[in-house]
């Protein structure tokens, strides 16, 4: 919000944020990476975290969703207040799954927002992450269908009907991550892996959030739907996901 | 930007953590103008710290030796480990006076962001030294931030297969923080109200 400032003239601004990650600063600091509402990413300090015993911290500790208030810095902003919207650190933290799934989904919404956030990608991970706090669906594919749906936000829709290069109407059985999704016979490469249409199925439910479709399916689908999201991931964010390799299946 | 062997100095002094550019700049002009500095002294224990001190091949504490002090001393109790992060934790719970059994040090918290599962942390050597049913109690003593939480939960999970009590530091540590930076009272109170989670 442009044009307030706090008693001693310091420009402030106030927003929504989720809490992507932080790092270590100095002695007792934290530089707090944040997606907001209105203001994309911001990278701003939090002081003194590390040592006082204070709610303060906890607030911005990653999967938070918090109010809060910045004063802007030459190179960092600092923040100067926060107050919690959604607790869903130690919600998440109580799963080692969930834990897995949501720094996936942290870790890629990083990565969408790079050269700018959104307020459609803020809102797809604020409402992920309470998701999986409150157990509504397995891990797992939460992330998946998150993890499709931030992609497709960020510009990069699969598809799982029509013929993703020449979009010969469906259903298709070969997926090539390359090409965006499903592709007819004559369009598939040579060798293109096929892939049962039960599979499909549930990619497509992942990614309009058809969640009966979803919960109906096998462990064995599941993990073949997860293979395929997870290879279209590492093919879209150069670099690939490093948090992806660790996600934990089992359930407790 | 300065000459050479300055910058290099610079450089190398800037790659340290919690040092930024400033504070490398600042400790290399008092290297350089701050005659009673004894560069010598400075540079031999750089040395001979990087020779001599390993990490236990027990607990994964520091060490000069093979086995740290608190792995050889016979008065520490074989029945109760405490897990933490790193070896500045143990030192941090040792202040308190409050714990007498032993240590292991797990080199660090699950941060799948940063690429460190389960299997980059000491977790296996810790399970072997649970397996011949010495051990009676593990207390995990990870931070009270979201990587030690999450880790914690992973550890009580797998230890819940074995019958050894396991407990977690009581709450009441700031959360968020560090554990090295808890004060002795705090750290204290936080062992004696330990909880069991399995
Ligand atoms: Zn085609
Ligand atoms: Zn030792």
């Amino acid at each position: 919000m442009p044009g307030q400032w706090d008693d001693r003239g310091v420009p402030v601004y106030r927003d929504e944020a989720v809490v992507l990650r932080t790092h270590k600063l100095g002695e007792a600091d934290r530089i707090v990476t944040m997606l907001t509402r209105q203001h994309g990413k911001v990278r701003a300090v939090a002081k003194g975290v590390r040592r006082t015993a204070s709610k303060f911290g906890a607030r911005l500790e990653p999967f938070m969703v918090a109010d809060v208030q910045l004063w802007e810095g030459r190179t960092l902003d600092v923040i100067t207040q926060a107050e919690s919207l959604g607790s869903y650190g130690t919600l998440i933290t109580d799963d080692y799954g969930s834990y897995t799934a949501a720094s996936v989904m942290v870790e890629t919404a990083d990565r969408v927002t790079e050269s700018e956030g959104s307020l459609q990608q803020y809102l797809l991970l604020v409402g992920a992450l309470r998701s999986l706090s409150r157990r509504e669906h397995a891990p797992t594919l939460t992330l998946d269908s998150y993890l499709l749906r931030a992609l497709s936000v960020a510009g990069w829709a699969p598809t799982f009907t029509d013929c993703a290069r020449c979009a010969t109407v469906g259903p298709h059985h070969s997926i090539v991550v390359q090409l965006g999704g499903v592709v007819c016979d004559t369009c598939a490469p040579p060798g293109a892996p096929k892939v049962d249409a039960v599979t499909i199925g549930l990619l497509g439910a992942l990614v309009e959030g058809d969640w009966p479709t979803a919960e109906a399916a096998s462990e064995s689908t599941r993990s073949k739907a997860s293979g395929i999201v997870a290879a279209y991931a590492q093919w879209h964010l150069e670099r690939g996901l490093r948090s992806l390799p660790h996600v934990s299946r089992e359930s407790s | 930007m300065y000459e050479g062997i300055v910058q290099d100095l610079i450089d190398e002094l800037g790659r340290l953590p919690g040092i930024g550019p400033k504070s490398a700049q600042r400790i290399a002009f008092h290297i350089l103008q701050t005659q009673s500095f004894d560069v010598a002294r400075l540079a031999e224990i750089l040395t001979t710290v990087r020779e001599r001190v390993k990490f236990c091949s027990i607990c994964g504490n520091i060490s000069e030796q093979d086995t740290c002090t608190i792995c050889r001393d016979p008065r520490r109790d074989p029945a109760l480990i405490c897990v933490v992060e790193e070896a500045k934790d143990v030192v941090a719970i040792e202040r308190t006076r409050e714990f007498r059994g032993l240590y292991h040090v797990l080199g660090g918290a699950i941060s799948p962001i940063d690429g460190i599962g389960p299997d980059d942390l000491s977790i296996r050597q810790l399970m072997q030294r649970l397996a011949d049913g010495t051990v009676q109690e593990v207390i995990i003593a990870t931070d009270p931030n979201l990587e030690g939480e999450a880790t914690a939960t992973y550890l009580s999970r797998l230890l819940t297969t074995l019958e050894i009590r396991v407990t977690r530091l009581a709450s009441g540590l700031p959360v968020g923080g560090d554990l090295e930076y808890a004060d002795e009272v705090t750290l204290g109170r936080a062992f004696e109200g330990r909880r069991s989670v399995s």
